[in-house]
């Protein structure tokens, strides 16, 4: 029942693109929330890390046999907090050991994934995703790990909001910004399996970060950021879905593409707000 | 509504000291210091220091640049930890009390793209006073407005912090270390890039806040500090205090090693012995 002459837009009556499209939805509000915490607290190479290294939980997954989102939970959160422990303790080498996790996690993937007899196709949708054949059930795992970032951010948000801006200052006045800090890099780790699926392990940094990047120019609050972030995240998603639809192209690919070309523009047209302003005063 | 230049309804009333009982009038000592040595790596940056910081003391902090003045105020804080020695604040571990101190860090620099209002950056100050979950309370945000008020950047309460100049941006770290509502004021620097009129007002702020609390200024300026300060201690590799404005030559030249021209302004009391 493919529109065939038409804009296209009856492609969203299918269920699995309406299942395409919700997934989008909640890693556009994951990934608006968080990404901006990552944005803000110049912790993407330790994101990019997380994200990689949890394909060690895949392999560990197929290995022992068990859902493979299950074991990149698991694993991610593991990675996470290691890590986390690694930057408070030693701020100079962090970055070096975060590399090194970064590989050894993907090694210890590909080489589990090798020890497995059986199927390996599915594997390319975890690397680069494969939205368009996300199930109900993993649906439901996005949705409950979202509530849970929704609900942790809302609550601390002033602490988290102080330790972003001055994290000496907030620690002082008794913020416990280490336990925030570790809880933000395990949230990271719930972010990369919640959008596992819509672009793979490879592109999630780019959906992490181009969204909050646009938003922080636009936004006079952290959670104003946010809110900016999670809708251009779903604008990208489900203009890429649509263009990988039509012109038959990767669907994580096409997502972050849309999202590249967005920010080039969002560059171009920077200078615009001065210019107004100036135009303004004159009249 | 803010009400302006009523100081009765401006002034910031701090806290009860909550670490002492009332009746326990026996410490009167705000600050304790004893054989505190600090070094980073192998660069030892204060050795044997001793000082007793009264309750309501003005006490400036002076020396030479990497003297360990800064350091000697993180230490106060429980930023950092000594690696030898004592340090009581109120007979507290200093983590213990450090959120209920005032600070206003030295040139702050951070994230020039944040995207902060004013007043959020007030609020900060309040953490110390407030729980953990959820938000301010309006007393909280009445609180911050006061205190930007009392530093004249209230009308920019909605203004993003990156779109101020150095100067009022330090105005409103100064606001947000008032609101803390300080048992013990620390202040690095506070009025380095503040043009001169704010600078007046600001000390004449705190003299004010100094008869209930206890004020530790980190300056280079020592003629504005000298009309307002009680004591003053000079910090170079260790610590030396003098319950006195009157700076000698003697001591600057043993803190600076190296002989120091001054020059004294037409100040109310005279800060230095003639120079011969």
């Amino acid at each position: 029942m493919k529109d065939e002459k038409g804009c296209g837009m009856s492609i969203f009556h299918y269920e699995f693109m309406q299942n395409a499209l919700l997934a989008g939805l909640l890693a556009s509000i994951a990934c608006g929330i968080i990404g901006t915490l990552v944005v803000v607290n110049r912790i993407v190479f330790i994101s990019g890390g997380i994200a990689h290294a949890a394909y060690g939980g895949i392999g560990l997954a197929f290995f022992l046999g068990f859902a493979p989102l299950l074991g990149v939970v698991g694993f991610a959160v593991a990675i996470s907090v290691v890590m986390a422990l690694v930057s408070l303790k030693n701020k100079e080498r962090a970055d070096t050991i975060i590399g090194m996790l970064w590989a050894v996690g993907m090694a210890i993937g590909i080489l589990l994934i090798d020890l497995t007899p059986g199927h390996r196709l599915d594997l390319m949708s975890y690397l680069f995703g494969s939205i368009l054949a996300v199930p109900r059930s993993d649906l439901l795992i996005m949705a409950i790990l979202n509530l849970a970032i929704i609900s942790i951010v809302g609550f601390f948000y002033k602490d988290f909001l102080a330790m972003s801006y001055d994290d000496e200052f907030a620690a002082l006045m008794g913020v416990p910004t280490r336990s925030l800090y570790i809880t933000l890099l395990v949230m990271i780790a719930f972010c990369v399996v919640i959008i596992i699926r819509m672009i793979g392990l490879i592109l999630i940094i780019a959906f992490f970060t181009i969204a909050p990047y646009i938003a922080e120019r636009r936004s006079r609050s952290l959670s104003s950021m946010m809110i900016f972030s999670i809708l251009y995240n779903f604008i990208f998603t489900a203009l890429g879905l649509w263009c990988s639809y039509m012109f038959n192209l990767t669907s994580g690919a096409a997502i972050i593409m849309v999202a590249a070309i967005f920010f080039f523009l969002s560059l171009l047209f920077r200078r615009l707000p001065r210019a107004e302003r100036k135009g303004g005063a004159g009249a | 509504m803010i009400c302006f230049n009523r100081p009765d309804e401006n002034r910031l009333m701090p806290f009860a000291n909550p670490f002492m009982p009332m009746e326990n009038v026996v410490e009167p000592n705000a600050i304790e210091i004893h054989d505190l040595w600090f070094s980073y790596e192998a660069q030892t940056v204060l050795e044997d220091v001793n000082l007793a910081i009264r309750r309501n003391e003005f006490l400036a902090v002076i020396g030479p640049n990497g003297g360990g003045k800064t350091t000697l105020i993180r230490l106060i804080l429980g930023i950092l930890r000594p690696e030898r020695g004592v340090i009581r604040v109120f007979g507290e571990a200093p983590e213990k009390t450090a959120r209920h101190m005032g600070y206003v860090p030295q040139n702050t620099h951070l994230n020039k793209e944040f995207p902060i209002s004013v007043l959020d950056v007030t609020l900060m100050g309040r953490l110390g006073r407030v729980g953990r979950a959820w938000r301010y309370s309006p007393k909280d945000k009445g609180m911050a407005e006061k205190a930007l008020d009392r530093v004249g950047m209230l009308s920019y309460r909605d203004t993003p912090i990156n779109n101020l100049s150095g100067g009022q941006r330090q105005r409103v770290f100064i606001a947000r270390a008032l609101v803390t509502e300080p048992d013990i004021l620390f202040m690095d620097e506070p009025t380095a890039s503040v043009d001169t009129e704010w600078q007046a007002n600001i000390y004449t702020l705190l003299k004010e806040l100094n008869e209930t609390v206890t004020i530790v200024v980190v300056s280079h300026d020592i003629s504005v500090l000298s009309s307002h300060v009680k004591s003053v201690a000079c910090v170079n590799r260790t610590v030396f205090y003098h319950d006195s404005t009157e700076i000698t030559m003697e001591m600057l030249e043993k803190m600076y090693q190296c002989p120091v021209e001054l020059i004294a302004h037409g100040l109310p009391h005279r800060v230095l012995g003639k120079h011969k």
